[in-house]
């Protein structure tokens, strides 16, 4: 054996499995109470204590991941730290569980991994983190800096493999720097338009002896966020608005993270502006407010999508006009003039022309807007019209009692036995869609779902990093698919260690329900692999796993199984076997006219 | 069984009468016309560290800009190197190239160059040499160098714009070109006007967020 593949020892990589289940998260343990205070908080010997102490200055309390070779001098330093680690069953739950802990807290989530086969297990994680831009930090082992780019065993070019999909990521290359890139790491995450950002720990590095203090959470000169907006667009969209006569806002994704729910709500209740939302932005104004005309876009509502394409202002506030929102571009919003407030300057006009760029955070333009316009437009028609559409496209579901149970019925009945603080996570499918149609949401940060990649599988383990980001009395609701559910379920394990309380209601439809549907309306019916008639029973694998097993057949069960399954004090699974034939309603097929939307198969 | 939901189907519907380009503008008299490409220089300053090309080409790949040309050089100040991109894109485009370089964190600074910027372009051209002379006339006519010759060959350095570089591979074409080398197109601003250069954050947030720069219509000098 060659000197430098001695170096790496073949029981030293052995040993991680083992190492896994290790009391790393029991921070009730005895090993972790007898660590002196002055240990925690003593000076920093080596670069992996570093990298620990800069996530403790940051406040981190919580880090999701995986042991392996490469990342355990972090662990180690992991061990004597406050900061509670929580082993996930996969990496890729870590990275969304880090995710959705970003997203109810506002704070960015920590994800870990080793290297190789760890980093790559994150990155659809952090794909989903970049494309929903939620504050996220990712730290990956990696094989020692002299064997980088040799191949070496479990080594993978993490740095280039997730450039496209971060913010921005690190190869930590010194060990009296590399706190340091932690720190800036964590400050890029949440700073201007928030993301998540990886750090490369190479073993030598994190092992190295270094006294170097991470410096304070910063983020690099080159980084420049503008806060606030132009001040004569701004009076220039003020006049827009004063004169528009069917205005509507659009609130996204990043009216929620940029803390600006409250200051739209007071700005649209105050000028009567009916309110929109778009996926990531529900939570954003409540959607029992007269004003709110709710989601728009592929499965948006059908009053949303006749107000967003009859509208003659379009105020957007927070949103990149992704393609499930605007349909086809021809058609979106056709007589709109655009006011489109962001943070990101690359966002303006990149879909959609912007007539009014106001770059800045969403908080302080609308602000900036509340404040110069004088007069609210006269939109009595208009508002009219808008509730006259709210009738005219009701988002009313038949539920005979003598057919299977409608998954609508489903959601309602959850979001009924919940309160307005509940948080609910979704994997990706028709049970989404259902969930954004059908719970009628009123908070900000109380909807964790994966809406700019579609990640399938997404629900459980944003549902356990919401868990812990949430408040006590705030319910954590996961609405699954059975596909979706299937694909992560191993996270139930941590839920039922860590005693999460947790209820995953599986709307259960033995199909890829999302692609049966389409292959119905557009692949005539030829249903390639959607079948999953081979489904699980998963109320009993829940048992399995040591959570609580519901199951759903019928009407008479559901309100009762639900009551059950929320007061149940840890995690739960509900399977709900719902009609296989129900569909999602209405629908703008891909590239469609928003307007043109479908209530029937028949009308696609 | 009946499946869907209440209400006016499609066709009772109204629509609006107004449509927007694949660009995303409404069309109306103002705007109406599709942009067409055009052919800009974009300079970039960057922190001087690894990673960086690759993050920038990265970029560009991924959106499918369409660069003609990517130099990348120090500068005076060892840890800042400078790009000089050459894309042919239509104006929405080239704003896009410009707002996503400014996004990548070791991106210091972004400007487009003005139509009359310096602009040069370093090529190696290796042709057959049968004729010495009148090879070296046509060297000559374009100040070419000669950096090699052989029995058989005679290799020559041309800078200059790329239309001359065009212009002499052209014209040399006709001994038989072996091979050719060509760097690609780096840039300088004229006078004391700034390429790319450190900015302060407001000047540069502010151009970055709203103006679009200067239309340019002119083709490489």
């Amino acid at each position: 054996m060659s000197e430098r593949a001695a170096s790496i020892t073949p029981t030293e990589e052995q040993d991680d499995e083992q190492l896994e289940d290790a009391e790393i998260t029991d921070s009730a343990s005895p090993e972790t109470d007898d660590v002196s205070d002055a240990e925690t908080t003593g000076p920093v010997t080596n670069g992996a204590e570093s990298v620990v102490r800069a996530l403790e200055n940051a406040g981190v309390e919580y880090a999701f991941g995986v042991q392996g070779g490469a990342i355990m001098p972090v662990y180690d330093a992991l061990y004597d730290s406050d900061i509670t680690h929580v082993t996930m069953a996969h990496e890729q739950g870590a990275a969304h569980a880090a995710d959705a802990f970003g997203i109810v807290s506002g704070d960015p989530g920590v994800c870990l991994a080793t290297s190789g086969p760890g980093a790559t297990n994150l990155v659809t994680g952090i794909a989903d983190a970049d494309m929903d831009s939620d504050p996220m930090i990712a730290l990956t082992g990696q094989v020692p800096t002299e064997f980088v780019g040799n191949d070496a065993f479990q080594e993978t070019d993490t740095t280039g493999v997730t450039t496209p999909i971060t913010k921005d990521n690190t190869f930590a290359a010194d060990p009296d720097r590399v706190g340091s890139d932690v720190s800036e790491a964590f400050a890029l995450a949440r700073e201007g338009r928030p993301g998540p950002t990886l750090v490369d720990l190479p073993k030598d590095v994190t092992k190295s002896d270094t006294d170097r203090e991470p410096d304070d959470p910063r983020v690099p000169d080159t980084y420049e966020v503008q806060e606030r907006a132009d001040e004569e667009l701004v009076d220039a969209a003020a006049e827009r608005i004063e004169n528009s006569s069917r205005p509507v806002m659009l609130l996204g994704g990043g009216v929620i993270k940029g803390e600006a729910s409250e200051a739209c709500r007071e700005f649209a209740t105050e000028h009567e502006i009916p309110v929109i939302t778009t996926m990531p932005g529900l939570g954003a104004f409540p959607e029992d407010h007269e004003l709110s005309l709710e989601m728009a876009g592929m499965h948006g509502t059908g009053y949303a999508n006749m107000a967003i394409t009859h509208c003659d202002t379009l105020i957007g506030i927070g949103t990149r006009f992704d393609d499930r929102l605007t349909g086809g571009i021809e058609t979106f919003a056709p007589d709109a003039e655009l006011i489109h407030v962001d943070i990101d300057p690359a966002e303006i006009s990149k879909n959609i022309h912007a007539d009014y760029p106001l770059v800045g955070d969403a908080e302080t333009v609308v602000e900036q807007l509340a404040a110069a316009v004088d007069a609210s437009p006269q939109a009595k028609k208009w508002r009219a019209q808008c509730q006259q559409w709210k009738s005219d496209y009701s988002m009313a579901y038949d539920a005979p009692e003598d057919e299977p149970v409608q998954p609508e019925f489903v959601v309602e009945a959850l979001d009924e036995a919940t309160s307005d603080r509940a948080i609910v996570t979704t994997g990706v499918g028709q049970h989404q869609m259902w969930a954004c149609q059908y719970w009628t949401f009123t908070e900000p940060r109380t909807w964790v779902s994966s809406h700019g990649l579609g990640t399938m599988g997404y629900g459980l383990p944003a549902a356990i990093g919401a868990r812990l980001a949430a408040d006590d009395d705030q319910e954590v609701v996961c609405v699954d698919g059975d596909g979706s559910f299937l694909m992560t379920l191993q996270g139930l394990s941590v839920a039922v260690r860590e005693n999460l309380d947790i209820t995953v209601a599986v709307l259960n439809n033995e199909y890829i329900g999302m692609v049966r549907q389409w292959q119905d309306a557009f692949f005539e019916g030829r249903h390639a692999a959607s079948d999953y008639g081979w489904m699980p029973e998963f109320d009993k694998l829940a048992e399995a796993f040591g959570a609580q097993g519901f199951r759903i057949d019928d009407y008479d069960d559901v309100a009762e199984t639900i009551e059950e399954a929320i007061a149940y004090d840890g995690p739960s699974v509900i399977d709900v076997h719902i009609d296989p034939q129900a569909n999602v309603y209405p629908m703008v097929p891909s590239g469609g006219d928003n307007g043109q939307f479908a209530l029937t198969e028949e009308q696609l | 069984m009946k499946r869907g939901l209440e209400g006016p189907a499609p066709e009772e519907r109204p629509t609006p009468a107004g449509r927007r380009n694949k660009q995303g503008i409404r069309i109306d008299p103002e705007v109406e016309a599709i942009h067409e490409p055009r052919r800009t220089v974009i300079s970039a300053l960057v922190e001087h560290e690894p990673g960086v090309l690759a993050e920038v080409s990265g970029l560009f790949s991924r959106r499918q800009f369409n660069i003609e040309s990517l130099t990348v050089g120090p500068t005076a100040d060892e840890d800042r190197a400078r790009i000089t991109l050459v894309v042919e894109e239509p104006d929405p485009g080239i704003e896009q190239v410009k707002k996503q370089l400014r996004k990548l964190v070791p991106v210091i600074s972004v400007r487009e160059l003005a139509p009359d910027a310096m602009r040069r372009e370093l090529a190696l051209v290796k042709v057959d040499a049968e004729n010495p002379a009148q090879v070296n006339a046509v060297a000559d006519m374009y100040d070419a160098n000669t950096v090699d010759s052989s029995p058989e060959t005679a290799t020559f350095e041309i800078t200059g714009a790329r239309q001359k570089i065009e212009a002499a591979i052209e014209t040399f074409s006709q001994f038989g070109i072996r091979e050719i080398s060509r760097t690609g197109t780096t840039a300088l601003a004229r006078g004391t006007d700034d390429t790319a250069a450190p900015v302060s954050a407001t000047e540069s947030a502010a151009e970055a967020a709203n103006q679009p720069d200067q239309t340019y219509t002119a083709d490489d000098d």
